[in-house]
């Protein structure tokens, strides 16, 4: 009998279902359109080229320059999250407690400089570590140093100013962790006798580690596909992924190599996500719930 | 019986189709340079001209390097562009390739009026510039470095120094550094090249990519010596800068106009491409920018004031002191080699 009366509520459900697919379509075919089918026909590139040839990939995975670049991304991304990570924890902590008009005093600070292009910072950065910047200016005449320090157009500079552009993606998720982190917990472990470092480290930090992850995957990820900064920072030395693919395009006008070069670092942000997603829900690193 | 209405839409039909074919009538093409100061100049001294003595209207475009475009373009079977101003390479190589139109000088009698070393079976020469040894007279007050061996020498010329993050123009003056005359240079022993490289790699701070940045590190002291080009330099210098450059030993580059192979308006392109290298138009360039007139014709006109003549990278007694880049090497086998061989170098 049931089966044959339709449930009011699954029809009304079905209908919203209907609705939604009909709301999300326009951004689904946009996404279809602008990501997916580029990026399905850079994949074909570099496989095929008057026929089905690996001979992309043999050259990414023997070739010397190929792998210096890559490795040389993973050790500068490395750094940055490292770095990001120093920094960007105790200001996240200090924000979260703080009132609440200091806490917007700060993020604001944090995510100010989102509001200047790259490009800009990184031209800001050169006029700062430059040989007659202001850095090298200032510590002359303070006649710490007789000769400029090279601070800028090698990995240096270029780590320095790419943390600056990535440290808001660490503050915010590491942030909207301490958030939910209840103060009754911490007030507990104080009233138990535990000194204040000793509730940090043994409860507020293990608690704040999804916030870690979801902050250090963000600013890994973002990292490995920098290009301007190296590009104008890294003195022509640092050649990160991102530039041989474009050096592949502009200088040797290898389409196909650029697209291998551009999969297998497509494949190596899937491989980390995939991994980051078995500690913690995706959800937490893209939307920072 | 024909009603007033489908009267008045046969008409209105009429005159639609009289528009299309008017607007046809005039002809035109899209022409493609680099943008900046330099395509504004062009538009003052040659594009304008060309257009109104031709009749025709000039679309332009730019792009800072054609070459992946032009492949796209002609691969897709739909050109849009017709034609392209770019470094005189990319018109060899494409022409090999089969993306470019080979050329019938007696359309072009203004090209084919030309020297041979000036022009290809796909392009003419368009605009010289030359890749210059350049220095800091606040480093340099005299006694400047006047050549590449100069540029190797860290020991009588101390400083910091600048080359371009590319292979073109920087083997040629490893090459020069080495004892090789300018005009012995091609084919370039790309072996010895690379070996003097490594020679100066360690004092080299900064390996530039794109001309502003060649600039900003003459401009902000960055670097007391760097290979630059020449128009880059002097704008710095004209800004107030205390930056000076030398022609010895400069590398004489060109770009060129070609057409893409199944272009939409060939024709018009043909026509244009001839009026592009009139002399007259030629000589106004460098009135309106550093650059030299591809046709050296145009030094005969009378345009180009001698003072002004001496400044120009293809002025004949300018010319004599440089190295004239072999686009044709550069394009074969062996150049491409050489071209690949460069990111090894630079990473190593």
């Amino acid at each position: 009998m049931a089966t044959s009366v339709p449930d009011p509520s699954q029809k009304h459900q079905r209908r919203e279902h209907g609705l939604m697919l009909a709301l999300v379509s326009p951004a689904l075919l946009v996404i279809l359109a602008l990501i997916v089918l580029p990026v399905g026909w850079l994949a074909w590139q570099s496989i095929y080229h008057d026929g089905f040839t690996l001979e992309n990939y043999r050259r990414v995975f023997t070739e010397d320059i190929y792998w210096r670049s890559f490795a040389l991304t993973f050790e500068i991304s490395l750094a940055v999250t490292v770095i990001a990570l120093l920094l960007g924890y105790p200001v996240a902590y200090l924000a979260n407690s703080v009132p609440k008009g200091w806490s917007i005093l700060i993020l604001s600070l944090v995510v100010l400089p989102f509001w200047t292009s790259v490009l800009v910072r990184a031209y800001a950065w050169l006029a700062l570590l430059q040989r007659t910047g202001v850095i090298n200016q200032f510590l002359r005449y303070l006649d710490v140093i007789s000769e400029p320090l090279a601070l800028v157009h090698n990995t240096f500079g270029t780590v320095v100013a790419t943390v600056h552009i990535l440290l808001p993606f660490m503050v915010l998720p590491l942030y909207a962790t301490m958030q939910k982190i209840p103060g009754d917990l911490m007030q507990a472990g104080a009233s138990l006798g535990a000194s204040p470092s000793l509730t940090f480290f043994r409860v507020f930090l293990p608690l704040s580690l999804p916030g870690v992850l979801a902050g250090c995957t963000m600013v890994f990820v973002l990292c490995l596909g920098f290009y301007i900064t190296p590009e104008l920072l890294g003195g022509g030395r640092t050649v990160m992924v991102s530039m041989l693919v474009s050096r592949n395009v502009e200088l040797y006008n290898q389409f196909g190599a650029a697209s291998a070069v551009a999969v297998v670092l497509l494949l190596g942000v899937l491989a980390i996500f995939f991994v980051v997603s078995r500690f913690i829900s995706l959800d937490r690193v893209l939307g920072q719930k | 019986m024909m009603t007033k209405q489908s009267f008045g839409f046969g008409c209105a039909l009429l005159s639609a189709i009289g528009l299309v074919t008017s607007a046809s009538a005039a002809e035109q093409i899209t022409f493609v340079s680099q943008g900046g100061a330099y395509q504004e100049a062009q538009t003052v001294a040659i594009l304008d001209p060309s257009a109104k003595k031709l009749g025709i209207t000039i679309n332009q475009d730019s792009i800072p390097d054609a070459w992946p475009a032009i492949k796209t373009q002609v691969g897709s079977g739909k050109p849009i562009w017709d034609v392209v101003d770019t470094p005189t390479g990319n018109c060899l190589r494409g022409g090999e390739q089969g993306l470019i139109e080979k050329l019938d000088f007696s359309k072009i009698p203004n090209g084919g009026a030309m020297p041979e070393s000036y022009r290809s079976p796909y392009s003419v020469s368009y605009e010289f510039y030359s890749s210059v040894l350049s220095y800091s007279q606040k480093t340099f007050p005299k006694d400047a470095p006047n050549s590449w061996a100069d540029f190797w020498d860290v020991k009588k010329f101390p400083g910091r120094r600048a080359l371009r993050n590319h292979p073109f123009a920087t083997l040629e003056a490893a090459l020069m550094a080495d004892g090789v005359a300018p005009d012995k240079l091609y084919p370039l022993d790309v072996d010895r090249a690379f070996k003097k490289l490594e020679e100066i790699k360690p004092a080299i701070t900064v390996w530039w990519t794109s001309g502003a940045q060649s600039a900003q590190l003459l401009n902000d002291g960055e670097v007391d010596m760097e290979m630059a080009w020449n128009g880059r330099v002097s704008a710095v210098a004209k800004e107030g800068a205390k930056v000076a450059f030398t022609y010895n030993q400069g590398i004489l580059q060109s770009t060129s106009l070609c057409i893409l192979k199944g272009a939409p308006n060939l024709d018009t392109a043909v026509k244009f491409l001839n009026e592009a290298v009139d002399p007259v138009h030629q000589a106004n360039l460098p009135l309106q920018i550093d650059y030299g007139p591809g046709n050296p014709k145009a030094f005969e006109t009378n345009v180009i004031k001698p003072e002004r003549a001496a400044q120009l990278p293809s002025e004949p007694a300018n010319a004599a002191k440089q190295a004239l880049m072999s686009y044709a090497w550069w394009s074969s086998p062996a150049g491409e080699a050489a071209e690949k061989r460069w990111a090894s170098f630079m990473q190593k």
